[in-house]
Parts: structure tokens; C-alpha cells; sequence
């Protein structure tokens, strides 16, 4: 059941929210119209981008990071602002190219 | 010459208040209703009025000092919404007790939790029983003039108590409408000097306010308050007259669209009053006599008048958009009820609809429905359920 | 023009499409007509999808329902297209006006449109050039002027004039009524 569909016999009481963390399940990347374009062969992995991100849409494994998770990043802009050797370009998010929503 | 704008509601409002230059005006932000304080602020700051502007600490302390500016002898105003109304409660009774003509503009929102800023009429609906005069708007318009002629209202010799003029969070307060204001010569011309009979700051004749009132006689100045308000009718209907005079726009208790000949009548108040009369106006193409019956003076409860022009319809549907929790329906619905038990002839047969709570649109459609309804209750004869929430995803 | 007209102005939050939605009606209400101008209400974030709405009649209107039938749609902003169904409730000879670099005719194509009118705009564009930033409402109103024959574009700019140079120094409502006037030229229809 969506939760378009839900009643109010289906919803938790007081508008009570039961899970931790549900915030991931909330998809803010089509609130963009500019996406951040990573250049790994430039990055030092200085994790600037991470510090400054508001969305936490920098993903990050031992210590490297991997990439731009565009189900959630919104398109801010301060990752590409902050990032002191330049390797993020924030383009014209068309939405054509199977990228944005594609990596996490 | 008055002039036609377009203008949101609180607009309107903000500008009826630079017009009627209150002597006092003590008030506390609160969404949806922080434009008109804001946008009156301006005006005390640009030297278009002469108000003394008191910023408060909380709604509480806006009334309170409302009240002891209008004790002291000024014509004060305040504004407020939802919680706001709701942390003003004590000192409500205060106003309506001491019978001081305090006038405030209500904008209409839900109360919490969960916490929410939309329109539903929660707030003014449980402030219906604190002994001030309600007056319910449907547009920008209506909101402008009554608050206008809430002045006379409220300061009348007749009835000094205390009137809130409500009209419906964001739909009204924030959507831009076309509306015609007054002059403002016409305007003060129309509300007059405040001439307090009994003040505070009169030293020749210095009297007391707010004395401990025991078993001896507070009873007795209560029931001068229950007194007050039966000359409250008769004051509205006067003031609406001269009103007429200077705007050409009437105004009575209630508005009857299509009511006359209605078999099947909805009542209602604020901005969806206006989307039901269009649907009435479909309706009645396709042959069904349909009408609505919009209340506009809600405090205190004209029975008789709407009593009079609801006899005799074959069934009435009320639209809330306030809960009482009383399992008995919203408050419109429990008054109606009670003031149709002494309607002449067969009992007519009455439903009641939630709706909106919370800022949840109500559409054509969904209205539509209601009259359908009512068709359905006359044909079988048979109400299946009293209350319905309207809108509501079950 | 039907009896009530009734707009649809999709944007991201941030965008204008409120204001644009209030600088139509302001001006249309003072030909004479009678509007509604107001936002579909709820949070406010920057990005967001947001609509908000006109009504426009020749006679006082009274509904206070939200805009579901919309006969005409602004879309402020061509990412929107995928993400939210800009042709939702609009009739079949619906009225488009599209911030996009893209023909009117690609534009149908993308929608899935057999039927209605199309007219794109380089909104973005222009912005961009006569105000140095992406703030496309200004110029598709000039585009909406063009494509709907509501109001002369000289009524149009005079009340905007007004309006904007209450909120903005000279030099930035100079450039808004250029964005104003060149978009009024630039919008496309389709022959």
C-alpha cells in the first residue's frame, strides 16, 4: 500500500513517526536542476565535499570517496563550491542521460 | 471614491486597521496571520497612524494588553490565529466580562497537534462560547468591510463587548482577490471618535476595573454579558444599513443564496461558502432547488432569523470545518440542530459533513455530493449516518 | 476567452512562480477583469516542485477550491517535465508555455500532446543574459502576454513596473522589464 493510499485507520497515531532514520526513503533528487559531475582522476579524497554536503549525498567507503548519490543530493552546488582542487562541476541536470537517480 | 485592487487578505485587513487608526494595538506574530501585523507595523512606522504599537512577548500578553488599553479608555485592536487564539484564552473571558470593545481580526488555522498552519476553523470555533461577537467572512472583501463595521458593533452603547472577525487561513489571507476599498475619510466618518462611557484614564471620575467579584454579584454581571448580547442583532442589522450607505454592499446575519424556494439547503461559513454557491448555481440548471445559507453572525446565534429561513426545506446538510469531539458533529451542526428543535411544522431532517481539516481542500465535486446525499436521505427517508467526514481518506 | 480562465504555473521552489502568479493578476485586474492569484500551499523549499494558479473572469469569482481543469500551463522550469505530469487535468485544446530551448513541435513530442496549443521559450536564456541569473518568471510572463493576448504588453510592463520597482533598485527592474520585452518577442508558437 502506497502511502497515497493509506486511511487513517493505517497511519500510526498522533502522526507518530515509528522508524529511525526514514529520511533516506524520502527522494529529494528531482528537487535539482543542476547536478554535480565528479572527476575521479582529479580527487584527492580530501572529504571536503562530504564535511560541507547538507544532504549527506556524498557516499563514502573506507574512507574514499565513491560518488554522488543523486536520489537525494539536490542540486546545492556547495560540494562544487568547496572543493579546493575542482573536481566537481555542477551541469545541466536533463535527466536524459540514465545518470541522475542511477548511483548510490 | 472607493477603489477596486487586487489584494490578499491580510492585505485587506492591514489596510482596514491603517484606516480605522486604532488608538492601541498589541500583538504577537503568528502564521497565517504575522502579513496584516507586519503590514501594520509599516503603517505605525510611517507615521500613517497615530496608534501606540505595543510589541508583546506572547498572544497572552497581546490581549492582556488590549484589555488594558481598552480599560484605559483606547480603541485597541489585535490579530492573531490558532494557537495564538488559543494561548489568548483566559484573558478572552477577561474582555467579553469586562465588556471592553476590543476588535481583532481572527485568520482562521488549525489547531495542534499534529502541527499544522492551514485553514480549519478549530481555533475561533472554540473560542464561540468566550462571550465575544464572531463574525465569520468569506473573502477579502467581507473580511475588510466587517471588520469595518465590527467597530461600531463592539463600541455600540447598546452592547460593548468584545468581536472577532475570522476568515480563512492562506485561502483567503493569502490568495490575491479583487476587493474595493474605502476612503479613509469615509471610513472614519463611518466609525466615529471612540467615546468611552467609563474609562481609566477619565481622573475627574476615577473608578476601578476588575474587582473580586464573589457569590454577591458575579452572577449578576454575568448575566448583564448574556444581556448584551441579545441587542447584538439588532446592532449588526443597524450598522449593516449605514454600511450599505457608504459601500452599496449589504450585509445581514446570514446570506441566503438561492434560499427562498431551496428544497435541499447546505449551511456554512468562510471561503467555501463561495465554491458551494457555484455549485448551487449548477445545480439549480439541472432542476434541482438547491440553496446554502452562509452565517455571518455566528456570536451571538441568530435563531430565530435563521430558524425562520431554514423551516420548512425537505433537508439540511451542515458543513463543518471544526470537530467538537462530542460525537455529536461540529459546532455549526450541534447549534442548528438545537435552534431547529422550535422550527414549526415536521422535523426537517439534518445531516452534518466534516471537512478541511487542516487546509484539506474541499472541491465542487465533493460538495455536489452533499446535496446528492440530501436528495438520497429525502427519497428513502432514511439518514445513515449523521456525521461524515468529508474528504477524509478512510 | 471562456468564462473563467483558470492558469497553472508549475517552477521549483524559489523560482517565482507565485510572483509571476500575482504579477499576472494584478495586472489583469486592473483591465478590469476579475482574478485569483495563490500558491498550491504547503512547505516551502528551495528546488521543490511548486504550482500556483490564476483565475481570470469578466465576472466576480467565487471558488475557493484548488485549480484542477487548468485550460493553460506555464511550466517555469523544462527539468520538471518527466518528474511531474504538467498535463495533468488539462483539456485536450490545453494551452502550454514552455521554458525550454527546445521547438514547440519537439516540445508536443516530448508531452505526448496530440491536440492544443504549444510555445516554448528560452526563459532561462534570456534571464540569464539580461539578469545575470536564472530567475525565468519574469520573462514567461512576457511569453504568456504574447501567447494569450490577455493584456498589451505596454499594460503589462507599466504595472509590473510598478510592482518590482517597489521590492528593487533601478537598474534590476530595467533588466526585468528587458527580460519582460524580449521574451514577448522571442516565444514561439507553432504555425
Amino acid at each position: 500500500m502506497s502511502a497515497a493510499e493509506k486511511g487513517w485507520k493505517d497511519v500510526p497515531m498522533g502522526g507518530l513517526i515509528l522508524e529511525a532514520g526514514n529520511a533516506k526513503e524520502y527522494e529529494t533528487g528531482d528537487w535539482r536542476t543542476h547536478k554535480p559531475v565528479w572527476d575521479e582522476d582529479k580527487c584527492s579524497h580530501c572529504m571536503i565535499c562530504w564535511v560541507f554536503c547538507p544532504d549527506s549525498a556524498i557516499l563514502v567507503k573506507d574512507g574514499k570517496m565513491q560518488g554522488i548519490d543523486y536520489k537525494h543530493c539536490k542540486g546545492c552546488g556547495i560540494c562544487a563550491h568547496e572543493c579546493p582542487r575542482k573536481c566537481i562541476e555542477m551541469v545541466l541536470d536533463t535527466g536524459k542521460d540514465g545518470e541522475a537517480g542511477a548511483s548510490e | 471614491m472607493s477603489r477596486r485592487v487586487a489584494i490578499t487578505g491580510n492585505e485587506a485587513i492591514a489596510e482596514a486597521m491603517r484606516q480605522i487608526n486604532p488608538d492601541v494595538v498589541a500583538a504577537y506574530p503568528i502564521t497565517p496571520a504575522t502579513e496584516i501585523v507586519q503590514m501594520f507595523a509599516n503603517s505605525v512606522s510611517d507615521g500613517k497612524v497615530d496608534t501606540e504599537f505595543v510589541t508583546v512577548e506572547s498572544e497572552h500578553s497581546a490581549m492582556s494588553a488590549a484589555i488594558g488599553a481598552s480599560a484605559a479608555g483606547a480603541r485597541a485592536m489585535t490579530a492573531t490565529s490558532s494557537q495564538g487564539l488559543a494561548l489568548m484564552w483566559e484573558m478572552l473571558y477577561i474582555a467579553a466580562g469586562l465588556k471592553l470593545p476590543i476588535v481583532a481580526p481572527i485568520v482562521n488555522r488549525a489547531l495542534s497537534a499534529p502541527i499544522n498552519i492551514h485553514c480549519d476553523h478549530s481555533d475561533t470555533m472554540g473560542a464561540r462560547d468566550s462571550g465575544w461577537i464572531q463574525i465569520y467572512s468569506e473573502d477579502a472583501q467581507e473580511a475588510y468591510d466587517n471588520l469595518i463595521q465590527a467597530i461600531r458593533i463592539a463600541e455600540h452603547p447598546d452592547v460593548l463587548l468584545p468581536a472577532m472577525v475570522t476568515m480563512d487561513g492562506f485561502i483567503v489571507s493569502h490568495g490575491m482577490s479583487n476587493a474595493e476599498f474605502l476612503d479613509d475619510d469615509v471610513v472614519r466618518g463611518f466609525i466615529k471618535e471612540y467615546e468611552p462611557k467609563h474609562y481609566l484614564l477619565d481622573v475627574e471620575n476615577p473608578i476601578t476595573v476588575g474587582a473580586l467579584d464573589f457569590s454577591d454579584w458575579y452572577f449578576e454581571h454575568r448575566r448583564q454579558v448574556a444581556d448584551a448580547h441579545t441587542r447584538v442583532k439588532d446592532v449588526v442589522l443597524q450598522v449593516a444599513e449605514e454600511f450599505k450607505g457608504i459601500s452599496g454592499r449589504e450585509y445581514k446575519l446570514f446570506d441566503g443564496y438561492k434560499l427562498d424556494d431551496a428544497e435541499y439547503a447546505i449551511v456554512i461559513v468562510n471561503s467555501a461558502a463561495g465554491t458551494a454557491k457555484t455549485v448551487v448555481d449548477e445545480l439549480r440548471a439541472k432542476g434541482l432547488k438547491a440553496g446554502l445559507l452562509k452565517i455571518r453572525l455566528f456570536r451571538p446565534f441568530p435563531q430565530e432569523e435563521i430558524v425562520e429561513a431554514l423551516s420548512g426545506k425537505k433537508a439540511i446538510a451542515v458543513l463543518d470545518r471544526a470537530d467538537t469531539l462530542s460525537l455529536m458533529g461540529g459546532p455549526l451542526y450541534i447549534d442548528l440542530r438545537a435552534a431547529m428543535y422550535d422550527s414549526p411544522g415536521p422535523r426537517v431532517k439534518m445531516v452534518n459533513y466534516i471537512y478541511g481539516l487542516g487546509g484539506r481542500d474541499i472541491n465542487m465535486e465533493q460538495i455536489a455530493g452533499v446535496y446528492n446525499d440530501l436528495v438520497e436521505i429525502v427519497k428513502t427517508g432514511e439518514i445513515k449516518r449523521s456525521v461524515t467526514y468529508l474528504g477524509v481518506r478512510e | 476567452m471562456a468564462e473563467l480562465l483558470e492558469i497553472r504555473w508549475h517552477g521549483r521552489g524559489g523560482q517565482g512562480a507565485k510572483t509571476a502568479a500575482i504579477l499576472l493578476g494584478e495586472a489583469v485586474s486592473i483591465s478590469g477583469k476579475y482574478i485569483q492569484a495563490f500558491p498550491e500551499y504547503g512547505p516551502e523549499r528551495m528546488g521543490a516542485p511548486v504550482l500556483a494558479f490564476n483565475r481570470i473572469s469578466d465576472e466576480p469569482i467565487r471558488l475557493h477550491c484548488q485549480v484542477a481543469n487548468p485550460a493553460m500551463v506555464v511550466v517555469l522550469d523544462a527539468t520538471l517535465i518527466g518528474k511531474t505530469d504538467v498535463t495533468a487535468g488539462v483539456p485536450e485544446d490545453g494551452l502550454y508555455i514552455i521554458n525550454t530551448n527546445l521547438s514547440p513541435g519537439e516540445m508536443r513530442d516530448q508531452l505526448g500532446l496530440a491536440d492544443g496549443k504549444v510555445y516554448t521559450l528560452d526563459a532561462t536564456q534570456i534571464s540569464m543574459e539580461t539578469m545575470g541569473r536564472n530567475i525565468p518568471n519574469t520573462p514567461m510572463m512576457g511569453a504568456l502576454i504574447k501567447a494569450t493576448g490577455l493584456l498589451t504588453i505596454d499594460e503589462f510592463v507599466a504595472n509590473a513596473k510598478g510592482r518590482l520597482e517597489a521590492k528593487f533598485r533601478p537598474d534590476i527592474v530595467e533588466k526585468n522589464i528587458q527580460a519582460i520585452e524580449r521574451a514577448y518577442q522571442e516565444v514561439q508558437g507553432e504555425e
